[in-house]
């Protein structure tokens, strides 16, 4: 059994992959050279529908706490953070990437990865997630850094879209975000320079949504699941810079010749299928595994559109920086939109991607995902017929990971998803005759 | 009728099926309409002056088993999100046309989704409150909020809000503060006169009924608070922070203050005490209801104002009440609460002031644990 498991592993490196490693390497040690040198200054930010070009345009370092956090469980050190936040009044139950942060920071901030600056700007770009509006309101007090709540409105008229007041009070909060940048970093804003990176973004915004667009053929070429995650990072950290761009490129090529050949990332692809929440990070390979097994593949996912939902038709628009901005963050990306919206896109994923079932990652710690995924259940379940399957455990926390449990349902739930595709092949091999 | 009569009674309403309240009083008011407040800020001005009876609706309390809603919502969300989807898909909710939610947090804000889906019937309203008060841009942005929510109020009322609809409504409320304040302020002078659970039962009940019924209910029940006259127990004086949302059982409110403590404030049903003084009734009433939520309103665990350090609003508490400790009594699960309680610890560390740290569930029924603790905090400091 373990053999099997052991052929089955993935052992996908390809250009791509390495030029990530690089790309984030030198990402990396910048941060670690403006902790240790005073070589620049950070800006800190959350992932979702992040406003990285306006930092960019003022050569500040972003900082993703979560892109630390999801590291330090990646590398199997988070633990020893987690609980020291819990120490001093953590609760259990709230979000271990908080926990994993605040135990960092509130130490030397020293990673296996690198040496977290301190920020001198925290902007709370409060795109969806209510937690972030905690947390850096928590960093803040902990140290000296100016804290920005870069109110973002929720999406919740009927349209699905934004008001024309949101519009107007997102960017005259970017307006203000730029003569606080302009008051840290000394420097008045280059608008040419900001039209130069946003025009980057559109550009790697477009290359993105067709890489991500490519997983609709068949086999699909990569894992938009657990290779998208390796995309992800040059996404947040790196758009709107010509090697974001560039590694965009070369995946892109590369994922194409893939399909060109016929390759997807397992020797047999038997079952698509999408995939909602975020991985769990501390046992992200164990997980792969036990889809790989089934030779299953994840043709599209929702957690790779928090930072932004390019696939759908969004661009940047140079001519206009600061509203195309505030639209990405407003409405092109996954965490702003409402909860009905969400059931709209996998629903959109299962159809035009052509999959045979949808998997729901629950994880305890982040309820924008997970809160009322039950209900989602019932809905693709029930109204839509779509066999879907619904495990929890957690995106940071090393401690709720059950591997026997959850290979029992996922197995279970392949076995399954296989009988009946053999019925049905042979009700149509009846029906041929 | 006495203050202990009145008590008995609005608590054996709340305790039997509160919901009934709404139910009886549509029944008298042919083709009005209600609208259920989901916790908190909600600015009921808005449904009142649309001629609607705004209703809290906060959640289910521990007699009510959920049987339907957990395959809804996993074990680690909070029960207030729980119970109130079960109050609907057992049919409990059917007296209501509406139903408002706010930005308060995550489970909160899917819920909403989750009742637009589940209950084609109901308008289902989202208030998306600003977190950023320090920018002068924000006031115009919360006033086309409430415009628009008035303009969907209207068409479920069928008909126009004026703006003199509006301010009569803004007075009618800042009445009803006033007065819950001043219950607060004769508890606070002299807790052995007017217990917690009293003015809970009193603030609560008020939630149910017209803010004009309320208003005469509080007026009858102050009086007749004036006539107490009991002498000081030997008890410690807190001020208890951490029930904006979920409520505690009444058993339990009732139980921390027996087990040794007066408590001297407390964050309970928050949303119906938003602002410490009078929203002005003169001017653009839509412009005052957003200027009285971002510079007026009291805070908590889901408003993250960044002028001024949270838990410093909890250290004035203390200091201006005269309190020696604090209890933080949070929601199981929920997330708000539980992260605000970091960054009071420290504080309170900072400041030496000693507190404990409790947690409930709405569905609860066993209260020794929570009792013993308390008993022995309690002990600790009267003994120090
Ligand atoms: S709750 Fe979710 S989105 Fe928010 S900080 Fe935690 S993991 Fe990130
Ligand atoms: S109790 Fe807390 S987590 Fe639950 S709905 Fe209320 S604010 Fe949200």
């Amino acid at each position: 059994m373990a053999k099997t498991a052991e052929a089955n592993k993935t052992n996908y490196q390809g250009q791509m992959h390495l030029l990530q490693k690089e790309l984030m390497g030198n990402y990396f040690n910048q941060m670690t050279r403006a902790a240790e040198h005073g070589e620049g200054k950070a800006a800190y930010m959350l992932i979702s529908g992040n406003p990285v070009e306006l930092m960019l345009a003022f050569d500040l370092i972003p900082v993703y706490p979560e892109i630390n956090a999801l590291q330090l469980a990646v590398k199997k050190v988070a633990l020893p953070f987690i609980q020291k936040a819990e120490e001093i009044g953590y609760s259990m139950d709230n979000c271990a990437y908080v926990k994993a942060d605040v135990g960092l920071f509130l130490g030397d901030r020293k990673t296996p990865f690198a040496t977290i600056p301190l920020p001198a700007l925290i902007l709370c770009n409060y795109v969806g997630c209510n937690v972030y509006l905690q947390w850096f309101e928590h960093l803040a007090e902990y140290c000296d850094g100016t804290l920005y709540n870069l109110d973002i409105p929720f999406m919740r008229d009927p349209s699905g879209k934004p008001t024309a007041a949101d519009v107007t009070y997102v960017v005259r909060q970017l307006e203000e975000v730029i003569e606080i940048c302009e008051k840290i970093t000394g420097k008045k804003l280059d608008y040419a320079k900001l039209k130069r990176i946003v025009a980057l973004s559109g550009e790697t915004g477009e290359i993105w949504s067709r890489i991500k667009g490519l997983t609709k053929n068949v086999p699909s070429p990569f894992d938009s699941y657990f290779d998208s995650v390796t995309m992800m990072a040059p996404l947040y950290c790196l758009r709107g810079t010509e090697g974001g761009l560039k590694f965009f490129e070369t995946a892109l090529k590369e994922m194409q010749e893939k399909v060109d050949m016929g390759q997807g990332p397992l020797p047999e692809e038997r079952f698509r299928f999408v995939i909602e929440g975020p991985p769990p990070w501390p046992y992200l390979r164990t997980f792969r595994d036990l889809f790989s097994k089934w030779g299953a593949v994840a043709v599209a996912s929702t957690y790779s559109t928090v930072g932004g939902l390019w696939e759908f038709g969004f661009k940047h628009d140079s001519n206009r920086p600061l509203e195309s901005i505030a639209s990405h963050m407003l409405e092109w990306n996954l965490t702003n939109r409402n909860f009905l919206q969400r059931y709209e896109q996998i629903r959109r994923y299962v159809e035009e991607w052509s999959a045979d079932a949808l998997v729901i990652h629950s994880v305890k710690s982040c309820r924008l995902f997970s809160a009322g995924q039950g209900d989602m259940r019932e809905y693709f379940t029930k109204e839509l017929g779509i066999p879907t399957l619904l495990v929890e455990s957690d995106i940071e926390d090393p401690r709720y990971f059950s591997e026997a449990q959850m290979k029992n349902r996922i197995d279970a739930f392949f076995e399954s998803l296989e009988h009946k595709k053999i019925v049905r092949g042979a009700a149509a091999a009846g029906g041929a005759t | 009728m006495g203050i202990h009569e009145m008590v008995a009674q609005y608590r054996e309403m709340l305790e039997d099926s509160p919901l009934n309240l709404v139910a009886e009083w549509k029944a008298k008011h042919p083709g009005s309409k209600v609208v259920g407040c989901y916790p908190v800020y909600t600015p009921f001005e808005i449904i009142h002056a649309a001629g609607m009876l705004p209703v809290g609706i906060i959640g289910a309390g521990n007699r009510l088993e959920i049987a339907h809603a957990d395959s809804r919502f996993q074990s680690f969300v909070c029960s207030i999100v729980k119970s109130t989807l079960e109050l609907g898909l057992i049919g409990n909710l059917e007296s209501l046309d509406g139903i408002v939610f706010h930005s308060i947090c995550d489970p909160a804000r899917n819920l909403a989704s989750v009742f637009k889906r589940n209950f084609p019937k109901l308008q289902v309203e989202y208030v998306h409150f600003p977190q950023n008060m320090a920018s002068p841009h924000t006031v115009n942005y919360l006033a086309a909020e409430y415009r628009t929510l008035k303009s969907n109020y209207e068409r479920l009322a069928g008909r126009p809000v004026t703006d003199d609809d509006l301010r009569k409504s803004i007075r009618v409320y800042n009445e009803q503060r006033k007065l819950i304040g001043q219950l607060y302020r004769m508890r606070r002078e002299a807790p052995q006169n007017l217990s917690t659970l009293e003015t809970y039962v009193l603030t609560r009940i008020g939630t149910l009924i017209p803010p004009e019924e309320h208003i005469g209910l509080l007026k009858e029940a102050i009086a007749a608070a004036k006539e107490r006259d009991e002498r000081p127990k030997d008890r410690i004086k807190v001020v208890l922070e951490g029930s904006f949302c979920e409520q505690p059982p009444l058993e339990l409110i009732e139980g921390l203050e027996a087990a040794g403590c007066y408590i001297l404030d407390d964050d309970f049903l928050l949303g119906w005490r938003f602002f410490k003084q009078d929203i002005p009734s003169e001017g653009d009433p839509v412009e005052n209801l957003a200027r009285a939520y971002l510079n007026q309103s009291v805070y908590s665990g889901v408003k993250h104002d960044t002028r001024e350090a949270k838990s410093k609003h909890l250290i004035d508490k203390v200091r201006e009440t005269g309190a020696s400790a604090v209890v933080i009594l949070a929601a199981k699960f929920c997330e708000p609460a539980l992260f605000d309680y970091a960054l009071y610890r420290r504080a309170l560390e900072k400041e030496g002031i000693p507190h404990l740290y409790l947690e409930f569930e709405e569905k609860m029924w066993i209260f020794d644990k929570a009792r013993t603790e308390v008993e022995t905090f309690v002990e600790s400091m009267l003994f120090d």
